[in-house]
Protein backbone atom coordinates (compact mmCIF):
# COMPACT_ATOMS: atom_id res chain seq x y z
CA UNK A 1 0.00 0.00 0.00
CA UNK A 2 2.73 2.49 0.91
CA UNK A 3 5.11 3.23 -1.95
CA UNK A 4 8.84 2.65 -1.58
CA UNK A 5 9.32 6.39 -1.90
CA UNK A 6 6.87 7.02 0.96
CA UNK A 7 8.50 4.35 3.10
CA UNK A 8 11.89 5.92 2.52
CA UNK A 9 10.60 9.32 3.68
CA UNK A 10 8.80 7.83 6.67
CA UNK A 11 11.94 5.90 7.66
CA UNK A 12 13.85 9.16 7.66
CA UNK A 13 11.29 10.70 10.02
CA UNK A 14 11.46 7.63 12.28
CA UNK A 15 15.25 8.06 12.47
CA UNK A 16 14.75 11.51 14.04
CA UNK A 17 12.58 10.40 16.96
CA UNK A 18 13.05 8.01 19.91
CA UNK A 19 10.28 5.58 18.91
CA UNK A 20 8.30 4.84 15.73
CA UNK A 21 4.91 6.10 16.85
CA UNK A 22 6.29 9.59 17.38
CA UNK A 23 6.64 9.93 13.59
CA UNK A 24 2.95 9.33 12.92
CA UNK A 25 1.93 12.90 12.12
CA UNK A 26 4.90 13.27 9.80
CA UNK A 27 3.99 9.97 8.14
CA UNK A 28 0.43 11.13 7.53
CA UNK A 29 1.74 14.41 6.10
CA UNK A 30 3.95 12.50 3.68
CA UNK A 31 1.13 10.25 2.49
CA UNK A 32 -1.33 13.14 2.28
CA UNK A 33 1.15 15.14 0.20
CA UNK A 34 1.21 12.28 -2.33
CA UNK A 35 -2.42 11.24 -2.33
CA UNK A 36 -4.31 14.33 -1.24
CA UNK A 37 -5.99 12.62 1.72
CA UNK A 38 -5.75 9.75 4.19
CA UNK A 39 -8.07 6.93 3.13
CA UNK A 40 -8.96 4.08 5.49
CA UNK A 41 -6.50 1.87 3.62
CA UNK A 42 -3.74 4.45 3.90
CA UNK A 43 -4.50 4.91 7.59
CA UNK A 44 -4.21 1.18 8.18
CA UNK A 45 -0.99 0.91 6.20
CA UNK A 46 0.62 3.75 8.16
CA UNK A 47 -0.59 2.35 11.48
CA UNK A 48 0.76 -1.11 10.64
CA UNK A 49 4.08 0.33 9.58
CA UNK A 50 4.42 2.32 12.80
CA UNK A 51 3.17 -0.60 14.92
CA UNK A 52 0.19 1.25 16.32
CA UNK A 53 -3.54 0.50 16.18
CA UNK A 54 -5.63 2.13 13.45
CA UNK A 55 -7.93 3.50 16.14
CA UNK A 56 -5.04 5.25 17.84
CA UNK A 57 -3.76 6.73 14.59
CA UNK A 58 -7.27 7.82 13.65
CA UNK A 59 -7.63 9.59 16.98
CA UNK A 60 -4.58 11.64 16.06
CA UNK A 61 -5.69 12.15 12.45
CA UNK A 62 -9.11 13.46 13.40
CA UNK A 63 -7.71 15.89 15.97
CA UNK A 64 -5.99 18.05 13.39
CA UNK A 65 -7.79 20.44 11.08
CA UNK A 66 -5.58 19.75 8.09
CA UNK A 67 -5.33 15.98 7.99
CA UNK A 68 -8.05 15.02 5.56
CA UNK A 69 -9.99 11.80 6.16
CA UNK A 70 -12.26 12.45 3.18
CA UNK A 71 -11.25 12.99 -0.46
CA UNK A 72 -10.42 16.58 -1.34
CA UNK A 73 -10.00 18.47 -4.58
CA UNK A 74 -6.72 19.11 -6.37
CA UNK A 75 -6.52 22.53 -4.75
CA UNK A 76 -7.43 23.52 -1.21
CA UNK A 77 -8.87 26.98 -0.62
CA UNK A 78 -8.53 28.12 2.99
CA UNK A 79 -10.52 31.28 3.67
CA UNK A 80 -9.76 33.12 6.91
CA UNK A 81 -12.95 33.44 8.95
CA UNK A 82 -11.34 34.90 12.07
CA UNK A 83 -12.06 38.18 13.74
CA UNK A 84 -10.33 40.85 11.67
CA UNK A 85 -11.31 39.26 8.38
CA UNK A 86 -14.83 39.04 9.76
CA UNK A 87 -14.78 42.79 10.55
CA UNK A 88 -13.41 43.48 7.07
CA UNK A 89 -16.27 41.54 5.49
CA UNK A 90 -14.81 38.18 4.54
CA UNK A 91 -18.46 37.15 4.08
CA UNK A 92 -18.59 39.00 0.76
CA UNK A 93 -15.58 37.01 -0.38
CA UNK A 94 -17.11 33.76 0.80
CA UNK A 95 -20.37 34.49 -1.00
CA UNK A 96 -18.48 35.29 -4.20
CA UNK A 97 -16.54 32.00 -4.00
CA UNK A 98 -19.74 30.09 -3.27
CA UNK A 99 -21.37 31.63 -6.32
CA UNK A 100 -18.51 30.98 -8.64
CA UNK A 101 -17.72 27.43 -7.57
CA UNK A 102 -21.16 26.42 -6.40
CA UNK A 103 -19.83 24.90 -3.17
CA UNK A 104 -20.06 25.70 0.53
CA UNK A 105 -17.46 25.34 3.25
CA UNK A 106 -16.48 21.70 3.55
CA UNK A 107 -17.41 20.83 -0.03
CA UNK A 108 -15.52 19.94 -3.20
CA UNK A 109 -16.42 21.06 -6.73
CA UNK A 110 -17.92 18.32 -8.93
CA UNK A 111 -14.91 18.44 -11.25
CA UNK A 112 -12.67 17.67 -8.26
CA UNK A 113 -10.72 20.88 -8.70
CA UNK A 114 -11.30 22.80 -5.48
CA UNK A 115 -12.12 22.06 -1.85
CA UNK A 116 -13.28 25.05 0.18
CA UNK A 117 -12.52 25.27 3.90
CA UNK A 118 -12.67 27.95 6.60
CA UNK A 119 -9.40 28.55 8.42
CA UNK A 120 -8.30 30.41 11.53
CA UNK A 121 -6.43 33.71 11.20
CA UNK A 122 -3.71 33.48 8.57
CA UNK A 123 -1.56 36.02 10.40
CA UNK A 124 -2.07 38.81 7.85
CA UNK A 125 -4.82 40.68 9.67
CA UNK A 126 -3.36 43.98 8.49
CA UNK A 127 -4.29 42.89 4.95
CA UNK A 128 -7.71 41.40 5.66
CA UNK A 129 -9.53 39.64 4.12
CA UNK A 130 -7.13 36.83 3.31
CA UNK A 131 -7.09 33.34 1.86
CA UNK A 132 -4.58 30.63 1.07
CA UNK A 133 -4.85 28.47 -2.04
CA UNK A 134 -2.37 25.59 -1.78
CA UNK A 135 0.89 27.49 -1.16
CA UNK A 136 -0.30 30.87 -2.45
CA UNK A 137 -1.36 33.56 -0.03
CA UNK A 138 -3.85 36.20 -1.17
CA UNK A 139 -4.32 39.37 0.89
CA UNK A 140 -6.64 42.38 0.68
CA UNK A 141 -8.80 40.37 -1.69
CA UNK A 142 -11.74 42.03 -3.24
CA UNK A 143 -14.49 39.85 -4.57
CA UNK A 144 -14.07 41.24 -8.12
CA UNK A 145 -10.58 39.77 -8.49
CA UNK A 146 -11.74 36.35 -7.48
CA UNK A 147 -12.50 34.94 -10.90
CA UNK A 148 -9.04 35.87 -12.14
CA UNK A 149 -7.42 34.26 -9.11
CA UNK A 150 -9.38 31.02 -9.37
CA UNK A 151 -8.70 30.75 -13.11
CA UNK A 152 -4.99 30.38 -12.35
CA UNK A 153 -5.57 26.87 -11.07
CA UNK A 154 -5.81 23.81 -13.30
CA UNK B 1 14.46 55.11 18.22
CA UNK B 2 16.27 51.78 18.16
CA UNK B 3 14.55 48.86 16.46
CA UNK B 4 16.83 45.87 16.97
CA UNK B 5 14.29 43.21 15.95
CA UNK B 6 13.19 44.74 12.67
CA UNK B 7 16.23 46.80 11.69
CA UNK B 8 17.18 44.30 9.01
CA UNK B 9 13.68 43.54 7.81
CA UNK B 10 12.70 45.13 4.52
CA UNK B 11 9.15 44.25 3.47
CA UNK B 12 9.82 44.35 -0.26
CA UNK B 13 13.08 42.41 -0.27
CA UNK B 14 13.93 38.80 0.50
CA UNK B 15 15.41 38.28 3.98
CA UNK B 16 19.14 38.67 4.53
CA UNK B 17 21.24 35.73 3.38
CA UNK B 18 23.71 34.36 5.88
CA UNK B 19 26.51 36.46 4.36
CA UNK B 20 24.43 39.63 4.48
CA UNK B 21 23.28 38.85 7.98
CA UNK B 22 26.91 38.41 9.09
CA UNK B 23 27.84 41.73 7.46
CA UNK B 24 25.08 43.35 9.52
CA UNK B 25 26.59 41.95 12.72
CA UNK B 26 24.77 38.62 12.67
CA UNK B 27 26.09 35.57 14.52
CA UNK B 28 28.44 37.73 16.61
CA UNK B 29 26.22 36.87 19.57
CA UNK B 30 26.80 33.15 18.97
CA UNK B 31 30.55 33.69 18.89
CA UNK B 32 30.39 35.76 22.04
CA UNK B 33 28.01 33.44 23.88
CA UNK B 34 30.07 30.31 23.22
CA UNK B 35 32.95 31.88 25.16
CA UNK B 36 30.80 32.66 28.22
CA UNK B 37 29.65 30.05 30.77
CA UNK B 38 25.94 29.22 30.21
CA UNK B 39 25.00 30.32 33.71
CA UNK B 40 26.23 33.85 32.98
CA UNK B 41 24.06 34.02 29.87
CA UNK B 42 21.02 32.99 31.88
CA UNK B 43 21.84 35.64 34.48
CA UNK B 44 22.25 38.29 31.80
CA UNK B 45 18.88 37.45 30.24
CA UNK B 46 17.27 37.42 33.68
CA UNK B 47 18.74 40.82 34.43
CA UNK B 48 17.59 42.30 31.12
CA UNK B 49 14.01 41.72 32.32
CA UNK B 50 12.98 40.17 29.02
CA UNK B 51 9.48 38.80 29.53
CA UNK B 52 8.10 36.10 27.23
CA UNK B 53 6.31 37.51 24.19
CA UNK B 54 4.00 34.50 23.69
CA UNK B 55 1.30 35.90 25.95
CA UNK B 56 1.98 34.96 29.55
CA UNK B 57 4.91 37.32 30.06
CA UNK B 58 7.08 35.21 32.34
CA UNK B 59 10.70 36.33 32.86
CA UNK B 60 12.68 34.42 30.21
CA UNK B 61 15.97 34.08 32.09
CA UNK B 62 14.10 32.84 35.14
CA UNK B 63 12.33 30.20 33.05
CA UNK B 64 15.66 29.00 31.63
CA UNK B 65 17.17 28.78 35.11
CA UNK B 66 14.73 25.99 36.07
CA UNK B 67 16.36 23.61 33.57
CA UNK B 68 18.68 21.19 35.38
CA UNK B 69 22.29 21.92 34.56
CA UNK B 70 25.67 20.39 35.25
CA UNK B 71 27.17 16.92 35.32
CA UNK B 72 24.19 15.12 36.79
CA UNK B 73 21.63 16.65 34.45
CA UNK B 74 20.19 14.64 31.52
CA UNK B 75 22.42 14.53 28.43
CA UNK B 76 19.48 15.25 26.15
CA UNK B 77 17.57 18.53 26.45
CA UNK B 78 15.42 20.40 23.97
CA UNK B 79 14.69 23.94 22.92
CA UNK B 80 11.53 24.70 20.94
CA UNK B 81 10.66 27.92 19.17
CA UNK B 82 6.90 28.35 19.34
CA UNK B 83 5.97 29.59 15.87
CA UNK B 84 2.40 28.35 15.89
CA UNK B 85 0.79 31.81 15.94
CA UNK B 86 -2.85 30.89 15.45
CA UNK B 87 -4.39 33.41 17.85
CA UNK B 88 -6.86 35.44 15.77
CA UNK B 89 -5.72 39.02 15.28
CA UNK B 90 -2.08 38.16 15.91
CA UNK B 91 0.38 38.69 13.08
CA UNK B 92 3.73 39.61 14.62
CA UNK B 93 5.81 36.42 14.55
CA UNK B 94 5.07 36.03 10.86
CA UNK B 95 7.01 39.25 10.25
CA UNK B 96 10.06 37.93 12.12
CA UNK B 97 9.91 34.46 10.57
CA UNK B 98 9.64 35.68 7.00
CA UNK B 99 11.65 38.85 7.42
CA UNK B 100 14.80 37.67 9.19
CA UNK B 101 14.93 33.92 9.84
CA UNK B 102 18.63 34.01 10.77
CA UNK B 103 17.84 36.24 13.73
CA UNK B 104 15.57 33.51 15.12
CA UNK B 105 18.12 30.75 14.43
CA UNK B 106 20.82 32.80 16.14
CA UNK B 107 18.60 33.42 19.17
CA UNK B 108 17.82 29.72 19.33
CA UNK B 109 21.51 28.72 19.22
CA UNK B 110 22.30 31.03 22.14
CA UNK B 111 19.24 29.89 24.11
CA UNK B 112 20.00 26.23 23.46
CA UNK B 113 23.61 26.69 24.55
CA UNK B 114 22.46 28.47 27.71
CA UNK B 115 20.27 25.57 28.81
CA UNK B 116 22.53 22.86 27.39
CA UNK B 117 20.07 21.65 24.74
CA UNK B 118 21.36 19.38 22.00
CA UNK B 119 18.35 19.61 19.69
CA UNK B 120 16.22 22.56 18.67
CA UNK B 121 12.87 22.57 16.91
CA UNK B 122 11.00 25.34 15.17
CA UNK B 123 7.32 24.44 15.58
CA UNK B 124 5.73 26.28 12.67
CA UNK B 125 2.07 26.36 11.78
CA UNK B 126 0.96 24.80 8.51
CA UNK B 127 -0.34 27.99 6.95
CA UNK B 128 3.00 29.85 7.08
CA UNK B 129 4.25 28.47 3.77
CA UNK B 130 6.65 31.27 2.97
CA UNK B 131 8.18 31.14 6.45
CA UNK B 132 8.73 27.38 6.05
CA UNK B 133 10.86 27.94 2.93
CA UNK B 134 12.84 30.74 4.53
CA UNK B 135 13.50 28.94 7.80
CA UNK B 136 14.60 25.82 5.91
CA UNK B 137 17.07 27.87 3.88
CA UNK B 138 18.40 29.64 6.95
CA UNK B 139 18.88 26.37 8.87
CA UNK B 140 20.78 24.89 5.91
CA UNK B 141 22.96 27.97 5.59
CA UNK B 142 23.70 27.91 9.32
CA UNK B 143 24.73 24.23 9.15
CA UNK B 144 27.01 24.93 6.19
CA UNK B 145 28.67 27.81 8.00
CA UNK B 146 29.32 25.73 11.12
CA UNK B 147 26.83 27.53 13.40
CA UNK B 148 24.83 24.32 13.74
CA UNK B 149 25.86 20.66 13.92
CA UNK B 150 28.85 19.16 15.71
CA UNK B 151 31.50 21.18 17.50
CA UNK B 152 30.05 24.59 16.65
CA UNK B 153 32.84 27.06 15.79
CA UNK B 154 35.31 24.73 17.51
CA UNK B 155 33.66 25.20 20.91
CA UNK B 156 32.86 21.55 21.51
CA UNK B 157 29.14 22.41 21.68
CA UNK B 158 26.75 20.40 19.45
CA UNK B 159 23.28 21.40 18.31
CA UNK B 160 20.92 19.85 15.76
CA UNK B 161 18.03 21.91 14.49
CA UNK B 162 14.81 20.84 12.75
CA UNK B 163 11.80 22.56 11.30
CA UNK B 164 8.51 20.91 12.26
CA UNK B 165 5.38 22.08 10.48
CA UNK B 166 2.08 21.43 12.23
CA UNK B 167 -1.20 20.24 10.79
CA UNK B 168 -3.44 22.96 12.13
CA UNK B 169 -4.85 23.32 15.62
CA UNK B 170 -4.74 26.37 17.87
CA UNK B 171 -3.97 24.12 20.83
CA UNK B 172 -0.56 23.35 19.33
CA UNK B 173 0.52 26.78 20.58
CA UNK B 174 -0.09 25.87 24.23
CA UNK B 175 3.33 24.79 25.35
CA UNK B 176 2.61 21.34 26.78
CA UNK B 177 0.13 20.54 24.00
CA UNK B 178 2.85 21.56 21.55
CA UNK B 179 5.13 18.94 23.09
CA UNK B 180 2.45 16.28 22.63
CA UNK B 181 2.05 17.35 19.00
CA UNK B 182 5.82 17.04 18.51
CA UNK B 183 5.61 13.53 19.96
CA UNK B 184 3.00 12.58 17.35
CA UNK B 185 0.02 12.73 19.69
CA UNK B 186 -3.20 14.70 19.95
CA UNK B 187 -2.35 18.22 21.04
CA UNK B 188 -3.95 18.08 24.48
CA UNK B 189 -2.16 19.85 27.32
CA UNK B 190 -0.26 18.01 30.04
CA UNK B 191 -0.74 18.20 33.78
CA UNK B 192 1.83 20.34 35.59
CA UNK B 193 3.98 19.60 37.54
CA UNK B 194 6.25 18.28 36.25
CA UNK B 195 6.98 21.44 34.29
CA UNK B 196 8.49 21.05 30.82
CA UNK B 197 11.71 22.60 32.12
CA UNK B 198 12.19 19.38 34.12
CA UNK B 199 10.29 16.84 32.02
CA UNK B 200 9.19 18.04 28.60
CA UNK B 201 9.64 16.63 25.10
CA UNK B 202 10.11 12.82 25.29
CA UNK B 203 10.44 13.25 29.05
CA UNK B 204 13.56 15.43 28.80
CA UNK B 205 14.08 18.99 30.06
CA UNK B 206 12.60 21.38 27.50
CA UNK B 207 12.20 25.10 27.04
CA UNK B 208 9.46 26.44 24.79
CA UNK B 209 9.82 30.09 23.85
CA UNK B 210 7.93 32.38 21.56
CA UNK B 211 9.59 33.50 18.31
CA UNK B 212 9.77 37.17 19.31
CA UNK B 213 11.22 36.25 22.70
CA UNK B 214 14.05 34.31 21.03
CA UNK B 215 14.72 37.02 18.45
CA UNK B 216 15.59 39.40 21.30
CA UNK B 217 18.36 37.16 22.63
CA UNK B 218 21.21 37.99 20.20
CA UNK B 219 20.73 41.70 20.87
CA UNK B 220 20.83 41.24 24.63
CA UNK B 221 24.06 39.25 24.32
CA UNK B 222 25.64 41.88 22.06
CA UNK B 223 24.52 45.00 23.92
CA UNK B 224 23.93 44.02 27.53
CA UNK B 225 21.08 44.08 30.01
CA UNK B 226 21.07 47.83 30.67
CA UNK B 227 20.90 48.68 26.99
CA UNK B 228 17.90 46.35 26.68
CA UNK B 229 16.12 47.83 29.68
CA UNK B 230 16.69 51.33 28.30
CA UNK B 231 14.89 50.54 25.04
CA UNK B 232 11.67 50.52 27.02
CA UNK B 233 9.28 53.20 28.29
CA UNK B 234 8.26 50.90 31.13
CA UNK B 235 9.66 48.50 33.71
CA UNK B 236 9.51 45.60 31.22
CA UNK B 237 12.66 45.47 29.13
CA UNK B 238 13.01 45.96 25.40
CA UNK B 239 10.98 46.88 22.39
CA UNK B 240 7.78 45.09 21.40
CA UNK B 241 6.15 44.25 18.12
CA UNK B 242 2.75 45.92 18.20
CA UNK B 243 0.04 45.50 15.61
CA UNK B 244 -3.27 47.15 14.88
CA UNK B 245 -6.01 45.70 12.68
CA UNK B 246 -9.66 46.47 12.04
CA UNK B 247 -11.19 49.60 10.50
CA UNK B 248 -8.19 51.86 10.99
CA UNK B 249 -6.58 53.84 8.16
CA UNK B 250 -3.24 52.02 8.11
CA UNK B 251 -3.35 48.61 9.76
CA UNK B 252 0.12 47.22 10.39
CA UNK B 253 2.80 45.95 12.73
CA UNK B 254 5.58 48.08 14.22
CA UNK B 255 8.49 47.62 16.58
CA UNK B 256 8.24 50.27 19.32
CA UNK B 257 9.45 50.79 22.87
CA UNK B 258 7.64 48.57 25.38
CA UNK B 259 5.05 50.78 27.07
CA UNK B 260 3.90 52.96 24.18
CA UNK B 261 0.29 54.10 24.67
CA UNK B 262 -2.72 52.58 22.98
CA UNK B 263 -3.66 56.04 21.69
CA UNK B 264 -0.31 56.54 19.98
CA UNK B 265 -0.56 53.14 18.34
CA UNK B 266 -4.04 53.66 17.01
CA UNK B 267 -3.94 57.36 16.20
CA UNK B 268 -0.36 57.86 15.03
CA UNK B 269 0.89 54.53 13.76
CA UNK B 270 -2.39 53.15 12.45
CA UNK B 271 -3.50 56.60 11.26
CA UNK B 272 -6.70 56.69 13.31
CA UNK B 273 -10.07 55.29 12.34
CA UNK B 274 -11.16 55.05 8.69
CA UNK B 275 -13.43 57.88 7.55
CA UNK B 276 -16.97 57.28 8.68
CA UNK B 277 -16.00 54.97 11.55
CA UNK B 278 -15.60 55.74 15.22
CA UNK B 279 -13.55 53.90 17.84
CA UNK B 280 -15.58 51.84 20.29
CA UNK B 281 -13.21 49.40 21.89
CA UNK B 282 -10.11 47.31 21.44
CA UNK B 283 -8.79 43.90 22.32
CA UNK B 284 -5.26 45.01 23.19
CA UNK B 285 -3.43 41.71 22.80
CA UNK B 286 -5.25 39.35 20.47
CA UNK B 287 -8.49 37.38 20.60
CA UNK B 288 -8.10 36.12 24.18
CA UNK B 289 -7.82 39.46 25.96
CA UNK B 290 -10.43 41.70 27.60
CA UNK B 291 -11.88 44.70 25.76
CA UNK B 292 -10.60 48.13 26.69
CA UNK B 293 -12.59 51.24 25.74
CA UNK B 294 -12.16 54.98 25.16
CA UNK B 295 -11.28 55.75 28.79
CA UNK B 296 -8.28 53.41 28.46
CA UNK B 297 -6.69 54.96 25.39
CA UNK B 298 -3.81 56.46 27.34
CA UNK B 299 -2.87 53.18 29.01
CA UNK B 300 0.70 52.10 28.38
CA UNK B 301 1.09 48.84 26.49
CA UNK B 302 3.26 46.96 28.96
CA UNK B 303 2.38 43.88 31.01
CA UNK B 304 1.56 45.67 34.25
CA UNK B 305 -0.28 48.73 32.90
CA UNK B 306 -2.61 46.71 30.70
CA UNK B 307 -3.27 44.28 33.57
CA UNK B 308 -4.14 47.18 35.85
CA UNK B 309 -6.66 48.39 33.29
CA UNK B 310 -8.33 44.96 33.46
CA UNK B 311 -6.95 43.29 30.37
CA UNK B 312 -3.72 41.64 29.19
CA UNK B 313 -0.86 42.69 26.94
CA UNK B 314 -1.15 39.20 25.38
CA UNK B 315 0.58 39.18 22.03
CA UNK B 316 0.55 42.99 21.73
CA UNK B 317 -1.44 42.86 18.50
CA UNK B 318 -4.69 44.73 18.89
CA UNK B 319 -8.04 44.33 17.19
CA UNK B 320 -10.16 47.47 16.98
CA UNK B 321 -13.94 47.46 17.26
CA UNK B 322 -15.63 50.33 15.43
CA UNK B 323 -19.11 51.79 15.85
CA UNK B 324 -20.56 50.11 12.75
CA UNK B 325 -19.51 46.60 13.72
CA UNK B 326 -21.83 44.66 16.01
CA UNK B 327 -20.15 43.79 19.34
CA UNK B 328 -22.37 40.71 19.69
CA UNK B 329 -21.37 39.48 16.24
CA UNK B 330 -17.75 40.24 17.11
CA UNK B 331 -17.85 38.14 20.26
CA UNK B 332 -19.81 35.45 18.46
CA UNK B 333 -17.06 35.14 15.87
CA UNK B 334 -14.45 34.77 18.63
CA UNK B 335 -16.43 32.17 20.57
CA UNK B 336 -16.99 30.20 17.39
CA UNK B 337 -13.23 30.03 17.00
CA UNK B 338 -12.63 28.99 20.62
CA UNK B 339 -15.42 26.41 20.57
CA UNK B 340 -14.00 24.90 17.40
CA UNK B 341 -10.45 24.79 18.73
CA UNK B 342 -11.22 23.47 22.22
CA UNK B 343 -9.41 20.17 22.68
CA UNK B 344 -12.33 18.75 24.65
CA UNK B 345 -10.45 17.86 27.82
CA UNK B 346 -12.43 19.96 30.32
CA UNK B 347 -16.19 20.21 30.67
CA UNK B 348 -16.68 24.00 30.90
CA UNK B 349 -14.67 24.39 27.72
CA UNK B 350 -15.97 21.41 25.74
CA UNK B 351 -19.63 21.86 26.68
CA UNK B 352 -19.71 25.52 27.65
CA UNK B 353 -18.15 27.11 24.58
CA UNK B 354 -20.56 25.61 22.01
CA UNK B 355 -23.41 26.67 24.30
CA UNK B 356 -22.06 30.22 24.53
CA UNK B 357 -21.69 30.25 20.77
CA UNK B 358 -25.30 29.15 20.27
CA UNK B 359 -26.64 31.76 22.68
CA UNK B 360 -24.70 34.53 20.95
CA UNK B 361 -25.87 33.32 17.54
CA UNK B 362 -29.50 33.29 18.59
CA UNK B 363 -29.17 36.80 20.04
CA UNK B 364 -27.68 37.94 16.72
CA UNK B 365 -30.59 36.30 14.88
CA UNK B 366 -33.14 38.19 16.97
CA UNK B 367 -34.09 35.13 18.98
CA UNK B 368 -32.46 36.13 22.25
CA UNK B 369 -34.34 35.51 25.49
CA UNK B 370 -34.36 37.59 28.67
CA UNK B 371 -32.30 35.08 30.71
CA UNK B 372 -29.58 34.79 28.08
CA UNK B 373 -27.29 37.43 29.51
CA UNK B 374 -27.32 35.79 32.95
CA UNK B 375 -26.40 32.52 31.30
CA UNK B 376 -23.55 34.21 29.46
CA UNK B 377 -22.31 35.83 32.68
CA UNK B 378 -22.40 32.45 34.36
CA UNK B 379 -20.46 30.78 31.53
CA UNK B 380 -17.87 33.55 31.56
CA UNK B 381 -17.22 32.68 35.21
CA UNK B 382 -17.15 28.92 34.62
CA UNK B 383 -14.68 29.35 31.78
CA UNK B 384 -12.47 31.56 33.93
CA UNK B 385 -9.15 30.76 35.60
CA UNK B 386 -8.95 27.73 37.85
CA UNK B 387 -11.73 25.66 36.28
CA UNK B 388 -9.87 24.20 33.33
CA UNK B 389 -6.64 22.52 32.37
CA UNK B 390 -5.21 25.20 30.10
CA UNK B 391 -5.62 28.88 29.32
CA UNK B 392 -7.82 28.45 26.24
CA UNK B 393 -11.07 28.63 28.19
CA UNK B 394 -10.03 31.57 30.41
CA UNK B 395 -8.82 33.24 27.23
CA UNK B 396 -12.24 32.76 25.64
CA UNK B 397 -13.91 34.19 28.76
CA UNK B 398 -11.98 37.47 28.53
CA UNK B 399 -13.56 39.09 25.45
CA UNK B 400 -16.94 37.66 26.50
CA UNK B 401 -17.02 39.01 30.04
CA UNK B 402 -15.67 42.41 29.05
CA UNK B 403 -18.12 42.76 26.15
CA UNK B 404 -20.96 42.02 28.56
CA UNK B 405 -19.58 44.75 30.78
CA UNK B 406 -18.86 47.50 28.25
CA UNK B 407 -21.40 46.75 25.52
CA UNK B 408 -24.27 45.39 27.62
CA UNK B 409 -26.74 47.83 26.13
CA UNK B 410 -26.02 46.36 22.69
CA UNK B 411 -26.82 42.86 23.91
CA UNK B 412 -30.01 44.10 25.57
CA UNK B 413 -31.11 46.00 22.48
CA UNK B 414 -30.78 42.85 20.37
CA UNK B 415 -33.02 40.96 22.77
CA UNK B 416 -35.53 43.79 23.21
CA UNK B 417 -35.91 44.59 19.51
CA UNK B 418 -35.60 40.97 18.38
CA UNK B 419 -33.01 41.83 15.74
CA UNK B 420 -29.42 42.91 15.23
CA UNK B 421 -29.40 46.72 15.15
CA UNK B 422 -26.29 46.71 12.94
CA UNK B 423 -27.72 44.70 10.01
C1 LIG C 1 -4.43 27.87 23.52
C2 LIG C 1 -3.09 28.53 23.58
C3 LIG C 1 -2.41 28.85 22.41
C4 LIG C 1 -1.15 29.45 22.45
N1 LIG C 1 -0.53 29.75 21.27
C5 LIG C 1 0.72 30.27 21.31
C6 LIG C 1 1.44 30.54 20.10
O1 LIG C 1 0.94 30.31 19.00
N2 LIG C 1 2.69 31.06 20.18
C7 LIG C 1 3.27 31.31 21.39
O2 LIG C 1 4.41 31.75 21.42
N3 LIG C 1 2.63 31.08 22.54
C8 LIG C 1 1.38 30.56 22.53
N4 LIG C 1 0.75 30.28 23.72
C9 LIG C 1 1.50 30.51 24.98
C10 LIG C 1 2.41 29.32 25.26
O3 LIG C 1 1.70 28.36 26.00
C11 LIG C 1 3.65 29.69 26.06
O4 LIG C 1 3.26 30.46 27.15
C12 LIG C 1 4.69 30.47 25.29
O5 LIG C 1 5.02 29.82 24.07
C13 LIG C 1 5.92 30.62 26.11
O6 LIG C 1 6.90 31.40 25.44
P1 LIG C 1 7.45 32.75 26.05
O7 LIG C 1 7.85 32.45 27.48
O8 LIG C 1 8.62 33.08 25.21
O9 LIG C 1 6.35 33.74 25.98
C14 LIG C 1 -0.54 29.72 23.69
C15 LIG C 1 -1.23 29.40 24.87
C16 LIG C 1 -2.47 28.83 24.82
C17 LIG C 1 -3.18 28.51 26.10
S1 LIG D 1 -9.40 24.55 28.63
FE1 LIG D 1 -10.29 23.77 26.74
S2 LIG D 1 -8.58 23.66 25.34
FE2 LIG D 1 -7.71 23.82 27.41
S3 LIG D 1 -7.42 21.72 28.09
FE3 LIG D 1 -9.46 22.29 28.75
S4 LIG D 1 -10.79 21.62 27.06
FE4 LIG D 1 -8.73 21.65 26.27
S1 LIG E 1 -8.07 37.51 11.08
FE1 LIG E 1 -7.87 36.92 8.99
S2 LIG E 1 -5.72 36.97 8.72
FE2 LIG E 1 -5.94 37.42 10.86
Amino acid sequence: MLSTEEIKEIDHEISLVPYKKAACIEAMKIVQRNRGWISDDALKAIADYLEMSTAELDSVATFYNLIFRKPVGRHIILVCDSITCWIMDYKALYIAIQKQLNIKFGETTTDGKFTLLPNACLGCCDHAPTMLIDDDLYRNINADELEMILNRYE
Amino acid sequence: MERPLTRNIHPNRPPLTLKEYEMAGGYLAVKKALSIPPKEIIDLVKESNLKGRGGAGFNTGMKWSFVPYGENSPATKYLVANADEMEPGTFKDRLLLEGNPHQLIEGMIVAAYAIGATTGYVFLRYAYKEAAVKITNAINEAYNAGYLGFNILGSGYNLQMHLHTGVGRYMCGEETALLNALEGKRATPRAKPPFPQISGLFGKPTIVNNVETLCNIPHIINNGADWFKNLSYSEDGGTKLYGVSGRVKHPGCWELPMGISIRELIEEYAGGMQDGYRFRGVLPGGASTDFLVEQHLDIKMDFKSVAMAGSRLGTGTMIVLDDKTCPVGFVHNLQQFFAHESCGWCTPCREGLPWVEKILWSIEQGQGKPGDLDLLDQHAKLLGPGNTFCALAPGAAEPLQSALKYFREDFERHIRNKQCPYD
